[in-house]
């Protein structure tokens, strides 16, 4: 295979993962993104089929805990952690615009 | 500076946890500015801890296994009242709201932590050039890198600051360092060790383990923090096992595999160091089967698409919204991208995007699927090896500590670090790294030996038999 991805298929991932990049470095991470998935195409030309994925190395169950009351996090240090916080929740930038 | 063990022994016995804390501040004060290791030291802290140690021993209590051990924490572990960072500026200034299982267990156990130690920001890296903070240096030789992610804690026990460290490994990120800095650092099996407080990297790969200068140590160190934690729900239910009884037991009887794999294309003095290490363990008793498991070859390039893959879900939780730092934007999307574009660095941004690639639409199957079959592989081809052998020898890293800025620019170059630790991460398996002999420029060399799960006591016997062979006693 050729190019793996393009500058276009960057700048789309990058606005996935809510990253800003400058041209100089959508020109670099395609390069490079580019080079390490050339590495990965090794995985592409394998025959696994009928082979089942493991997410997880000890093929894990779900756990669940007694469904008791317990104490949970004191909200007054978490929120003291947090960049903005009204009247005892996280605050945001505006979500949806100003009402019509 | 003593052993753990020897620290333990005195302060049980009625010497004042002070002395060794003062020691390591000392330590500390000599060389931190010049090799960068700790990124907070919590001098106060430390000496309040001592305080209690003292007193608990006054009152005829036993302060536990660890009773007044400094030991220095990876910046990615959650401490209360001060703060952690993964080596990020997103995290700057932020104090985890509750501690990691792990920090509550060494207090249990009378441990000092010292304070927090520099890292690749989010453990992404084996070098610790990636700290958004400065690298750190390699105390043998401040030109080399000390190795990655948990370059600090490696670090910090190599320069005598203190005798015990804790890191994390999701690809090498403890035995790689352990390697590059002289020392014994262990990936215990997936689930021994509470994740619980470690800020996630890639779920599925990260365990916390020790370093330490002695085999010993290491045992003492992993006994302590072992064991089912209610609050990982990854945790391992079963009991924590005894590794510390089990370090003189040897190798007499056992069969151990030399992998093929996972000696290709190391140096020469790497290759030398191992071929010896096999020669050493045969004299103590064991048998030697040479064996070849080709599905290791495949390892990193399905490390290198799950890791970003669970990186770029892990990380997401980074926006500015409940912890760590914002930069305003017009509207909540704008803040978002503008925290995160200023807050991570490039190798973060990278592997964010390449996870974020691999598990796309239309790219799923072919990337992401894809290795995770070949994890399945992997897990049997080493499941077929453990029918024939008891544990498996080859190198922890193709070569010894590199210069820094030698493989910044290719991040491949630097991925090719890990090709020998990567295995036992996807596999959820064990594996210890000891020094064993010197190389290039008289530099220490890591020999790696690898169990199957839960496997860490007759490792530790193995790795003992080496450090002894090695004039290390």
């Amino acid at each position: 295979m050729t190019e793996p991805l393009s500058r276009d298929d960057v700048a789309h991932v990058a606005k996935l993962a809510r990253l800003r990049l400058t041209e100089d470095e959508l020109v670099r991470y395609t390069e490079q993104l580019g080079k390490i998935l050339v590495h990965a195409q090794d995985l592409s030309s394998l025959d696994l089929h009928g082979v089942a994925p493991t997410a997880h190395p000890f093929g894990l169950v779900n756990v669940v805990r007694s469904d008791e009351v317990r104490a949970s996090l004191d909200p007054a240090p978490v929120l003291a952690q947090a960049p903005d916080v009204e009247d005892g929740r996280f605050a945001v930038p505006r979500i949806v615009g100003e009402a019509p | 500076m003593k052993s753990a063990l020897e620290i333990a022994a005195a302060v049980r016995g009625g010497q004042s946890a002070l002395v060794a804390v003062e020691e390591s501040l000392t330590a500390i004060r000599a060389r931190n500015e010049e090799l960068n290791v700790f990124l907070y030291v919590d001098e106060d802290g430390a000496r309040d801890a001592a305080a209690r140690v003292d007193e608990q021993v006054r009152r005829g209590e036993d302060p536990g296994l660890l009773a007044g051990v400094p030991i220095a924490l990876k910046d990615n572990l959650c401490t209360t009242g001060i703060p952690t960072t993964c080596s990020s500026k997103i995290l700057e200034g932020w104090q985890p709201p509750y501690n990691a299982t792990v920090v509550d267990r060494l207090v249990a156990h009378g441990a000092i932590s010292m304070g927090k130690t520099n890292l690749d920001e989010f453990a992404m890296g084996s070098s610790t050039e990636n700290s958004a903070f400065g690298p750190t240096r390699n105390p043998l030789d401040p030109a080399r890198v000390p190795g990655g992610s948990s370059g600090g804690s490696a670090a910090a026990v190599a320069s005598n600051m203190t005798p015990i460290s804790l890191g994390s490994d999701t690809g090498g990120s403890i035995r790689q360092p352990a390697a590059l800095c002289g020392l014994v650092g262990v990936k215990p099996t997936y689930g021994l060790v509470s994740r619980y407080g470690l800020i996630a990297f890639a779920s599925s790969l990260d365990q916390i383990g020790p370093f330490a200068r002695s085999v010993s140590d290491a045992a003492l160190l992993l006994e302590a923090i072992a064991g089912h934690d209610p609050l990982d729900s990854t945790s391992l239910p079963e009991p924590t096992p005894s590794l510390l009884a089990h370090v003189a037991d040897g190798v007499a009887g056992k069969r151990i595999g030399l992998v093929r794999e996972l000696v290709d294309g190391a140096d020469d003095d790497v290759v030398r160091a191992v071929t010896k290490a096999v020669e050493t363990l045969k004299d103590a008793g064991a048998t030697i089967v040479e064996l070849s498991i080709p599905e290791l070859h495949l390892g990193l390039s399905a490390y290198y698409l799950i890791a970003p893959a669970e990186a770029s879900s892990n990380l997401a939780r980074f926006d500015g919204v409940r912890f760590g730092n914002r930069v305003d934007g017009d509207d909540v999307t704008a803040m978002m991208e503008a925290t995160r574009t200023a807050g991570f660095g490039a190798e973060v941004k990278r592997r964010i995007m390449l996870g974020t690639y691999a598990l796309s639409a239309g790219y799923f199957d072919a990337y992401y699927g894809q290795a995770l079959k070949v994890r399945t592989r992997m897990i049997e081809a080493f499941a077929t090896a453990y029918q024939q052998v008891d544990m498996i020898i080859g190198a922890t890293t193709p070569s010894v500590a590199f210069e820094f800025g030698s493989k910044t620019n290719d991040p491949m170059a630097m991925y090719l670090n890990d090709v020998f630790t990567i295995p036992t991460n996807l596999a959820g398996e064990a594996a210890i790294s000891v020094p064993f002999g010197t190389g290039e420029a008289n530099l220490p060399i890591g020999v790696q030996l690898l169990g199957p799960g839960r496997s860490e006591a007759r490792l530790f016997a193995a790795a003992r038999v080496l450090e002894i062979a090695d004039g290390r006693a």
